[in-house]
């Protein structure tokens, strides 16, 4: 995909994006709702004409063809399959239409990859929300695309079920080899799921790598808050010792590994994920555990939140920042209570730094399913 | 009397607490009311057309069938007994049958360019389309006289047929236009995403699926069309009488029991057909 751009109106969906799919990955664009990924798949697909820019699946060019002449097939949002046919024929459609042999074969040995064997003859209306997503996505599956395209198929299931999709969905890409876009706006989903994963925003891409890559090494704030939780705390370069930059904060100062930190910046955020901080009693001492190279004295916990698996503070700084810490369930013999007075503590590696340059609080987005 | 029904349950409960209570007809009532209610509209609803399968047994005195008589099959075994009659029916089911194809195809031609596009004067036709069925139809049959009369229109079977063609239009495009409202565009999109292209895709995905609002409007055209008689009566010609008008010209005479025959028979192909439709339609989602 290169330089593609749509408009509907005055509005600019997907802005002069240009990005690159590895054949047989699972590739995942990630964003909030109305960040242009699913015009983008659309655009892909044909059911969408890009207003300039090109597509192309190997060396052949698809811009400007119709939907059913591209080697790509795309599981709905919405599943669309055809309520008056069978399971069966709703899978049968795509290569009928081509004229293939042995449809009956290859009809078959997609329904058992997906375990639909036993509801081939009922119509889409008797089956289950997740049910009907394997007919979608057998249906898809079995034409053998070159590109396969997932509108979000997983967003109407409940959260069991869509755990349990995820997986499968995994295995049988990793089973049949083709090349996944899978289109989302849920990070986790995203994360569980892809190798790739294009995090857009406002019709472009911010950021695009492994899961991991993203996630330790955000390289805007949008990325830094869309994946995941991150802390960010404003700080200035002062001096470079070694391979780290030093910072100074309001009050104390922190290191960065020089990688990490944008060439030419002087004021930049320091990024640091909750989950790399450590609290610690003050005074310091040796019973809360090795204390990491930066530390964050004069700390106040306002609030905390046992879940389980970790406890969640949020601790207040001496210049009045509230920072997110989780503190992994190795015992309770240490909690921290409301009101206690701590140092936060955490590995220079850990820490990454963006231009400050940028909206803080961008990508942060009220999703009542996360909380 | 009610009153009296309670007292006496309460004095049989203190009696007896373990014999069955007697219930009295107004407690059933009172317990099944929505089924007493939807039987009572029922036979309001069934009891004309057991009027008319009933008469169609009688051996009338006289020319008029008003009055039972007694049991005869008579006038099942000679249908077409009474002048005229059969006439006046072929003709009418040419009409229907004509009015209900040409108004289902242009119907549902118009259904579709309505229900899919959007184009200059769109709602203008959409608010045109419910005219003439808002029309009286004494001021469309005579309207229409009016036209045709100044255009020098000979009537006859011509005529009738187009004002036939012309309400019935309005309720195909009504009855195809609700259907095609109700279709998922994204069914077609997954069609011609799946290698369907533009032809396909219509005859395999849309029209089965707009099918039934189609065949609804079509029996809806035709029975308009079968029945109409103001309109009719308008536009006719003294040869071109169609069964609608016989019934109606021959109950200033004397009305042969054959009108009822061919009354039962038309009810009973009415309520075959739609039973046939139920029983295919709960085959289909099986």
């Amino acid at each position: 995909m290169s330089s593609l751009v749509k408009t509907f109106g005055p509005f600019t969906a997907v802005d002069d994006l240009s990005l690159t799919i590895p054949q047989g990955s699972f590739f995942a664009l990630l964003g909030p709702s109305g960040c242009g990924k699913t015009t983008t798949l659309r655009m892909v697909a044909g059911l969408e004409e890009p207003t300039s820019g090109t597509i192309h699946i190997g060396s052949s060019e698809l811009t400007g063809t119709k939907p059913y002449q591209r080697p790509v097939n795309t599981v709905f949002q919405s599943y669309a399959l055809f309520p008056h046919m069978t399971v069966w024929d709703n899978v049968a459609f795509g290569l009928k239409r081509r004229s293939q042999a042995n449809v009956k074969k290859q009809v078959d040995d997609v329904l058992e990859l997906t375990e639909l064997t036993t509801l081939a003859k009922r119509k889409p209306a008797q089956l289950s929300g997740g049910q009907q997503q394997r007919v979608a996505l057998a249906r898809a599956i079995v034409n053998k695309p070159a590109v396969l395209l997932l509108d979000e198929p997983l967003g109407a299931l409940d959260l069991k079920l869509r755990r349990q999709m995820q997986m499968e969905l995994k295995r049988i890409q990793t089973e049949v080899g083709l090349t996944f876009v899978h289109v989302t706006h849920d990070q986790e989903e995203a994360m569980t799921m892809a190798d790739t994963i294009a995090v857009m925003n406002a019709g472009r891409i911010e950021q695009m790598g492994p899961p991991a890559e993203l996630y330790e090494q955000p390289r805007t704030t949008f990325a830094a808050n869309f994946l995941g939780q991150s802390n960010l705390i404003r700080a200035t370069v002062k001096e470079r010792v070694g391979d780290s930059v030093v910072a100074a904060l309001p009050t104390g100062t922190l290191r960065v590994a020089v990688s990490r930190v944008p060439e030419g910046v002087n004021e930049i955020l320091v990024g640091i994920r909750p989950e790399k901080i450590k609290l610690h009693d003050e005074p310091v001492t040796a019973v809360d555990g090795p204390v990491g190279e930066n530390t964050i004295t004069g700390g106040r916990v306002i609030d905390a939140s046992f879940i389980g698996v970790s406890t969640q503070y949020l601790v207040k700084t001496q210049w009045g920042q509230e920072v997110m810490v989780f503190e992994q369930n190795q015992g309770i013999a240490n909690l921290n209570a409301v009101g206690d007075l701590v140092t936060m503590s955490f590995s220079a590696d850990h820490a990454f730094a963006l231009d400050a340059g940028q909206d803080v609080s961008a990508g942060i987005e009220f999703d009542p399913e996360a909380l | 009397m009610s009153a009296s029904v309670a007292t006496g349950r309460q004095t049989a409960q203190r009696r007896a607490p373990i014999r069955r209570r007697r219930r009295s007809p107004w407690a059933f009532v009172r317990d099944n009311i929505v089924w007493v209610a939807a039987t009572l509209a029922l036979i309001y609803l069934l009891l004309p057309n057991v009027i008319v399968v009933l008469f169609s047994f009688n051996k009338p005195n006289g020319r008029f069938n008003y009055t039972w008589q007694r049991f005869s099959l008579d006038a099942w075994k000679n249908p077409c007994g009474a002048p005229g009659m059969c006439k006046a029916l072929g003709l009418s089911l040419k009409i229907g049958i004509s009015a209900t194809i040409v108004a289902t195809i242009l119907g549902t031609l118009l259904a579709f360019a309505l229900g899919r596009y959007r184009f200059r004067g769109r709602s203008a036709v959409n608010l045109l389309i419910f005219l003439p069925m808002a029309t009286p139809e004494v001021v469309m049959g005579s309207s229409l006289l009016t036209l045709f009369a100044s255009r020098h229109v000979g009537l006859g079977f011509k005529t009738i047929l187009v004002a036939h063609i012309l309400f019935c239009l309005s309720y195909v495009v009504v009855t195809v236009k609700a259907r095609i409202a109700g279709l998922d565009p994204r069914l077609e999109q997954a069609a011609s995403d799946l290698y369907a292209n533009e032809f396909q895709t219509f005859t395999r995905i849309t029209l089965p699926l707009v099918a039934p609002g189609i065949a609804a409007g079509a029996l809806l055209a035709f029975s308009l069309s079968f029945d109409d008689y103001i309109v009719t009566n308008f536009n006719a010609s003294p040869s071109s009488t169609t069964f609608p008008m016989f019934v109606w010209g021959s109950a200033q005479r004397g009305t042969p029991v054959q009108i009822n025959v061919i009354g039962t028979a038309m009810f009973v192909l009415a309520v075959t057909a739609v039973a046939i439709g139920q029983f295919v339609g709960r085959r289909r989602t099986r």
